[in-house]
């Protein structure tokens, strides 16, 4: 058997894993555009805040490639997917062949058009190791940065950076920060703790140009800057398997195994979507976590022993300058809400299930709140108040309890 | 494997799980030293309410959605027991989101903490389990 994987993070490090669980024989083939060993994508705000280190900050220990039988192609793009040739297509033409492929090429960044974006000479993204070593050969201390976007990309950079530049200003479209996670109240509990950190926001408002080193904003007021950062968004990185014919619904479509609608084609990862549980319907999660265990669902399943993850859903854990936030699942149905000082608390119940939870501050033992929404646990069978009041296996009926910790773990 | 197991119908709800675990993890070898006037932080907590209560610590899980999901690589198993290195977290929480039993917390320093079953201490095999009073704590194949 010979399999072939694109890409070098979460997703194909777990389908390398998956693959050897099952098959410790066949040859494995990882290919990828980034020169580097294995890396810790969320890790490059890190590295520039000093927390980690180039060596740290590697997924896999140096040896994981040997140890795992894997011969790499680093810093080699795939330009091209045949699959009727079953074979994929390098730059400069070299063609090899594959009997089982994934494609785990991640996000790639989006950065809508912008008049005068040309006239900025220093302008990065945020995505990747050499965005991060790019912005940090930037950046000075008298440097004042303009990050578009704040979102967990855009915030994620700033914390990064905030000890190394003089100012920091966020400009973003929505009425609030982490949109994507957060809701009202919280937004606006973050934003403070931001503030007192120095970031200054321009909330409900988007660049209409940009002239050299001014940014000029819809609601009329300008920004002055040395330094641009992008963080509006992040899209599936589909185009070679769109290109093979593959199935694409905002993500590449695949099935709870990883596979696509292409035979012998797996995607797993930020490229792919999967199927949320908690909203039922298709999306990307773009997660780590979620990369990871769809890279070892699609390795088990190359390898003939299929164990299909099914269980996905939204799920973030992040915290900026020591204040910290856990989330998952969807803000549907009811929402009960707890608030006290730092400590934010809001869970989503619908259809005797929660769906959904916000908790900031206090984060402890989120997981319990997390596998109520993965196990779609009716909540008829927990005692509502306690579980109300903090996660805690209290709430469990009592042969639940004796269950979770005197039977098998999960 | 062996795990440890908890019998929540023994358990008196004394807490001395808590400080023989954070007694082996304090690496100082005089008790009173450890935890005098200290707070402790152990990695095995005790739940109770009226007259229930039990333990909950790492199990270890055999598909540990920690370890899968960790971000850095800081956490992996190894012979079945689950570790954290600390040197390579960063303290992101996303394992407390992901352990369905509450088993992982933040720790002293940037670091979670976990219950490594007293493999990376001087203990060598569970304190806890030791230290009950009433084996409503056990580590034994099942
Ligand atoms: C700043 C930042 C912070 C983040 N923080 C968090 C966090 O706290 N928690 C969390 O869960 N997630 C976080 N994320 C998201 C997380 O990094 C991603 O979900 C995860 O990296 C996805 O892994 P992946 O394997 O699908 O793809 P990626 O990590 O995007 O990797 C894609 C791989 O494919 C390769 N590739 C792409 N195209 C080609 C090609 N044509 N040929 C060959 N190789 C190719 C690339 O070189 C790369 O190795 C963060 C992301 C960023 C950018």
């Amino acid at each position: 058997m010979r399999y072939v994987i694109i890409g070098n993070s979460a997703a194909a490090i777990g389908c390398v894993e998956g693959i050897r669980a099952v098959d410790p024989a066949g040859s494995i083939l990882l290919v990828s555009q980034e020169p580097y060993h294995t890396y810790s994508r969320p890790l490059i705000s890190y590295l520039l805040q000093g927390k980690t280190d180039r060596e740290r900050m590697k997924y896999r220990p140096d040896s994981f490639y040997d140890d795992h039988g894997v011969e790499c192609r680093l810093g080699t793009a795939v330009t091209a997917v045949d699959p009727a040739a079953k074979e994929i297509v390098l730059e400069g033409g070299q063609r090899l062949p594959y009997d089982r492929l994934l494609c785990a090429t991640g996000s790639q960044p989006f950065v809508p058009p912008m008049e005068g974006l040309d006239s900025v000479d220093k302008k990065f993204t945020f995505l990747s190791l050499d965005d991060a070593l790019a912005l940090e050969r930037a950046l000075t201390a008298d440097s004042r940065v303009l990050i578009v976007g704040g979102g967990l990309i855009g915030l994620k950079c700033a914390e990064g950076i905030a000890g190394r530049c003089a100012s920091i200003t966020v400009v973003d479209l929505a009425d609030r920060i982490l949109m994507s996670i957060l809701d009202a109240e919280a937004a606006a509990l973050m934003q403070a703790h931001l503030e007192t950190h120095g970031l200054v926001f321009h909330l409900g408002d988007s660049v209409s140009s940009f002239q050299e080193h001014r940014a000029q904003l819809q609601s009329g007021g300008t920004v002055d800057f040395d330094v641009l950062v992008l963080a509006v968004g992040v899209r599936p990185r589909t185009q070679l398997l769109a290109a093979a014919g593959a199935q694409i619904d905002r993500g590449i479509v695949t099935d709870a195994n990883g596979l696509t609608s292409l035979p012998d084609i797996y995607a797993a990862g930020d490229c792919a979507a999967s199927w949320d549980i908690s909203s039922e319907s298709r999306r990307v999660l773009a997660l780590l976590p979620n990369a990871y265990m769809q890279g070892e669902t699609a390795g088990r399943a190359m390898a003939g022993e299929p164990k299909p993850f099914n269980k996905a859903i939204p799920m973030n854990a992040i915290g900026f300058f020591g204040y910290h936030i856990i989330t998952a699942g969807s803000y549907t149905g009811q929402a009960h809400v707890h608030s006290h000082g730092q400590d934010y608390k809001a869970l989503f119940t619908q259809d005797d299930r929660l769906k959904g939870y916000i908790l900031m501050g206090d984060v402890a033992r989120a997981g319990i709140y997390t596998a109520l929404i993965r196990e779609q646990t009716p909540l008829s069978t927990v005692d509502f108040d306690l579980i109300m009041e903090k996660p805690q296996l209290m709430a469990f009926s009592r042969t639940d309890r004796i269950q979770k910790l005197g039977g098998a773990p999960c | 494997m062996k795990r440890i197991y908890v019998n929540e119908a023994w358990c008196l709800g004394c807490h001395l799980c808590e400080y023989y675990c954070a007694f082996a993890n304090s690496g100082e070898d005089d008790m009173v030293k450890a935890l005098k006037g200290v707070t402790i932080h152990p990695r095995i907590q005790i739940e109770s309410q009226g007259n229930i209560s039990f333990a909950v610590s790492c199990r270890h899980c055999p598909e540990p959605l920690c370890v899968k999901g960790c971000i850095t690589g800081a956490l992996t198993q190894k012979d079945g027991v689950i570790t954290i290195d600390e040197n390579k977290c960063v303290g992101c929480y996303t394992c407390i989101l992901s352990c369905p039993y509450g088993a992982v917390m933040p720790g002293e320093g940037t670091a979670v903490q976990k219950c490594e079953l007293c493999t990376r201490n001087a203990q060598g095999s569970p304190a806890c389990v030791a230290g009950c009073p009433n084996q409503a704590i056990v580590w034994e194949e099942r």
